[in-house]
This record gives structure tokens, sequence and C-alpha cells, in this order.
């Protein structure tokens, strides 16, 4: 008991260069962040005169005038049906070609598959010109499918690869089973895969749900008028429109902030065990 | 790789050549009738995705270069055909020039500076250390912003005379190496790159630290045994075995330099005077801004074709070695 106590004391003292060099990067990382959150809670006029220190005293109108105001809530409610629109699209679509990649053997496999694992190298950039010269022509600028409809298109590859490496997992006598059972692929793949498959299938959602709620390219080029606007377009109009008003510009990004550190505070091991298994298993 | 009794290529390469040798009969009518079957469900099942993916990402990318060859403001069809003229006006146009220099900029920084420091990071916080959760959070949070948003943090952050980072010089009585962040012509890189390492290096930090939980506890263990410092343990143990980690982050980082575009966009929209502009940037001004669609789609092409041979080569000289690397290691163990 007390030898190991002496240890950790040891260990402590040995770590000390370390536990300086993380609370130094801490430090960097977090003073941005608290930086906004307490400039927000100041006027203006309190900013410039004391930029670095406590609100004093404490002004809550910014926070809370945003919050009253509806066009904030839109912009979040407008962000939220685009991501679930597209995660929606994207996994369905997804786990179907997963499904037809993981556990059927067909002539042209490999070269479909290496089409789509193609699709991970293509920036986006080099598609947005005719791609928002297809949307206009499709009628869909101004649509929430203009946005939906090309970003779940952008996520199949990650999400394919993702989905084929689980169900690839999944043990062939489960499906010899379900054969014998009576179930034809689609009743396999419905009653069978996708049940087991839930883990896999929270990961590239959130996965999804995330890179929607970030996108600004897109929303930026499919939407000119503010009905549509979604957070991350909203956040830079307000800034141009506000740019006098810095405090209430510091409220505004803090509180489009929240959404996405909120949804990363709960949904942290998907979003991370998505990521580290999409990039090592492309 | 797992196989299934549908997807066993093995069962597959037999099939025909156990039908080639039965004579043509019922049973054998019977079972091309259900290979027919189970080609339409197997392909069938890809028609959505191959939808999508076609008309949304690959025929973009295809009327790209199509209206790479032409002189078009985007509106009806193009027609005015240029041959490769807009590509011969893209390579004496300073500013082109201009984002590719810039690229290669922060594909180096990003290999010299922000990986090997999001490395350091990972192997620091792989060992027990106090709060190591609560950094390894803090450390990716960055990450889950968009780049929008944190965009337009850091101009305000970065703002000249007004700013955190000013204030936080002047303090500390440096106040004269301030004032120009984004926008002087030789600091707005800088502050750039400083940002997407904010940003970016905890999700190759992430990246590393799964790989390094993935090494074996034993193999570092005997490095000890054998007598091997730190240095050694981690230079000849474990920087070899989180190589094909490695090899995956740096093409992310260089597919993501090669693309940038909405931090750039929100925070100095290409300027100071074109300083800070990169490929997208500059394809969105042509594009979008001034209705040369044609002289944009050949910006595009290079874009595409920059990506695709960067990932053509990667995968053919450097990831490469990452399955030959496995099958030794497995002839290996087996041995």
């Amino acid at each position: 008991m007390s030898q190991e106590t002496h240890r950790s004391v040891r260990r402590r003292g040995r770590n000390l260069p370390l536990h300086v060099v993380l609370i130094a990067v801490g430090a960097v990382m977090a003073v941005p962040l608290l930086y906004a959150l307490l400039s927000g809670f100041k006027s203006t006029d309190q900013l410039s005169r004391n930029p670095v220190g406590l609100p004093h005293p404490w002004v809550v109108s910014n926070y809370g005038d945003i919050l009253k105001s509806g066009s904030f809530w839109r912009l979040v409610g407008n962000s939220t049906l685009i991501a679930v629109g597209t995660t929606v699209i994207v996994v369905a679509v997804s786990a179907l070609a997963a499904f037809s990649f993981a556990r059927f053997a067909f002539r042209g496999r490999e070269l479909l598959f290496t089409l789509f694992t193609m699709g991970l190298m293509f920036p986006f950039a080099v598609a947005a010109l005719p791609l928002f010269l297809l949307l206009r022509s499709m009628g869909l600028l101004d649509n929430p499918l203009g946005v939906i409809l090309p970003q779940a298109a952008f996520g199949l590859p990650m999400t394919i690869i993702i989905l084929r490496g689980f169900f690839r997992q999944i043990p062939g006598e489960l499906e010899e089973a379900a054969t014998l059972d009576g179930c034809g692929p689609l009743g396999f793949f419905w009653r069978v895969l996708l049940p087991m498959a839930r883990p896999a299938l929270g990961t590239v959602s959130v996965l999804a749900v995330v890179t929607s709620w970030n996108n600004f390219f897109l929303p930026l080029l499919v939407f000119t008028d503010n009905t549509w606007w979604t957070v991350p377009i909203g956040v830079q109009q307000f800034q141009g429109q506000y740019s006098a008003d810095t405090a209430r510009v510091f409220a505004y990004l803090v509180l489009a902030m929240v959404p996405a550190l909120a949804f990363y505070s709960v949904a942290e091991r998907q979003l991370v065990g998505g990521l580290t298994a999409g990039a090592t298993k492309g | 790789m797992t196989s299934t009794f549908l997807s066993d290529q093995q069962g597959e390469r037999n099939g025909p050549d156990a039908l080639a040798a039965v004579p043509v009969t019922n049973a054998a009518r019977q079972r091309s009738r259900r290979r027919a079957l189970h080609w339409l469900t197997a392909v069938g099942l890809q028609v959505p995705a191959l939808a999508l993916f076609g008309v949304l990402v690959l025929l973009p990318i295809l009327f790209a270069l199509y209206a790479s060859f032409f002189r078009w403001g985007g509106f009806g069809m193009p027609s005015d055909y240029t041959g490769t003229d807009n590509f011969s006006r893209l390579f004496q146009d300073p500013v082109f020039l201009g984002d590719l220099w810039r690229m290669l900029l922060l594909v180096v920084l990003s290999l010299a500076v922000q990986l090997p420091f999001a490395l350091a990071m990972a192997v620091l916080l792989n060992q027990k250390v106090r709060g190591r959760a609560a950094y390894r959070m803090l450390f990716f949070a960055p990450y889950v912003l968009s780049e929008a948003i944190t965009g337009v943090l850091f101009s305000m952050i970065f703002a000249p005379d007004q700013g955190l980072a000013d204030h936080v010089l002047k303090a500390v009585g440096l106040g004269g190496l301030g004032g120009e962040w984004f926008s002087g012509t030789s600091t707005v890189m800088a502050t750039l790159f400083l940002v997407m390492t904010w940003k970016y290096f905890g999700f190759h930090m992430m990246l590393y630290l799964a790989g390094l939980q993935a090494i074996p506890a034993e193999l570092t263990e005997a490095a000890t045994v054998d007598g091997a410092n730190p240095w050694q343990r981690f230079r000849h143990v474990t920087l070899p075995l989180l190589a094909p980690t490695l090899r995956i982050s740096v093409f992310l980082s260089v597919i993501g330099a090669i693309q940038l575009f909405d931090l750039v966009w929100v925070v100095t929209a290409g300027g100071p005077d074109h300083h800070s502009e990169t490929m997208a940037v500059t394809m969105f001004q042509y594009g979008f801004k001034r209705y040369q669609v044609g002289y944009a789609s050949a910006i595009s092409v290079v874009m595409f074709a920059i990506s695709l041979v960067f990932a053509l080569a990667y995968q053919r000289f450097v990831l490469r070695r990452d399955l030959e690397g496995a099958t030794t290691n497995m002839r290996g163990a087996g041995a």
C-alpha cells in the first residue's frame, strides 16, 4: 500500500515536464474557446476596455437576444433537418451497397468497389462548379435536397467502406442458418445483418451528421436566400452584419459551437471509432 | 478475408467449372437461373448507390473536364471551343501559380510540423497520465467545429490591435510583433497554418493513439529487456509498427491541403492581394463571381489531376508496402 503511494509520488515527480507540456498545449487549445465564451458576456464597450479579464458586470443580453430571436433557431433547425436527411439517405443507400459488396460474389465487384473508394480522393471543390449547374437545371437551388443529395453522394465512399468491413465480420454460419430458416438475401439483410451491425450503423451515422453539420461550401453554393441557411453560413453572415458589435458576434459564435460540441460529448466513442476505422480501412 | 457461402470466391471459381463438366440438365438449368437471380440481387443492391454517385459525383467531374476546353460563362451549353487555351492561360496566371506554391507550402508545413507534433502528443497521452481522457477530449474538440466557425473565431482573435493575440503580445512586451496576422502579405499563411494546426492536430493525434494502442505491449517490453532505451524503443519498435497509420495520416493531410477552401474563404477570402488564395478559392472566384466557368473548370481539372496523381502514386509506392508488410508479418508469425 505505502509502496504504491511512494511509486506514484515518484512517478508524478518524474512526469513533471510531461505535465507542463500537456497543460501548456491544453491552455492553447482551451483559451480561444474560453475567451469567446467570456467575451460573449461583455458589452462591446466593456470588451474594448477590458479585453482579457472576467466580465464586470456580466452581460447576459447578448446570449439572451440571440436565443430569443427566431433566426438562430431556424439555422439550427435547417442544419438539423439537412443533417438528418443526409444521414438517413447515405446510411440506407450505403448499407445496401455494402451488403452486396460484403456478401455477394459477382463479376465486376472489385472494379465497382475501387470506383467507390476512389471517391475518397476527389476533393469536393473539383465537382462544385458543374454540380451547382446541375442542381440549378434540376431546380434544386434554395432547396434542402440540393444539399442533402450531394452530401449523401459524397459520403458514400467512406460509409460503404466502413459498413462493408463490419458486414464481412458477421459469420457465414448465421447466413446459412437464416437461409435454412427460409430467409432470402433481403430477409437476412433486414432481420439479421442490420440488427447485428447496429454499432457500425451508429458510427457511420455520427460521422455523417458531423460532416453535414460542418459543411460550408455546398450550402454556400445552393442557398442564395436566407430561408435555408445553415449554422456555418449563418455565423459567417452574422459576423459580416454585426462586425462592429464584437461581443455579440462572440456570443453568436459560442451558441453556434454548442450543438456540435454537445453532440461530440454524447457521441465521442462512435465518432472517434468511425474516424479511426474509416482511416485505417480506407 | 472473411468468406461466407455467398461471397466465397473459391466457391464462385468452382461454380462455372463444375457446371461445364455436367451436361445441361434440369438441375443445371435451375442452377443457372438461381445464379442469374443471385447476380440480379447483387447488382440491384448497388443501383441506388451507383445512381447517386454517378449523377452527383462522377458526372460533375466529367463535365468539368469537358467544360475546361471551352470559353464559357455558365449559361446554356458550352459552344466556344478553345482547345487547351484555358490550361495554358492557367499556367501563366501568377495567382494560380501562387496557389500551387501555397499548396506545397501547406503540405510541407503539415508534414514537418503538424504531424510530428500530433505524434508527440499521442505518445505522451498513450502513457498513464493523470487527466489523459480530458486532454484527449480537449485536443480533439476543435476538429468537431466547422471550419467556418473556427475561421470566424480566429479572425476575431487575430484582429489587429483589438484581438486577443495582440493583447497577449502587448502584455508580455512583444507588442511590436502583432498587428498584421491575417492582414499582412507575409504573415497570413503562417497565421492560417497556426489555425489549421489548432483545428486538425487532434484528429491526427487520435489516429496515432488508435495505432499505438494496437501495438502489443509485449514488443516494447521485450525491447526493454534487450536493453533498449526509450528513444530506441520508439525509433525501432513503435515507429515502424505505427507506419501504416502515419501513411494514412500523411495521405489525409495532403488531400486536405489540396482542397482547402472553407477556412480561407471565411477568414481572408484569399487576401490580402491573393496571398492566402488556394486553388479552390481561385476556382470559386472565377466560376461564381466572374462567370468564367470554362476557366474555373480548368482549375477544377488541375485540382482533380493533382489529387488523382498523388493518390495513385501514393497507393502504388507507399501504401502498397503496408500490404507487403502485412503478409511478411503473417508468415513470420506462422513460422
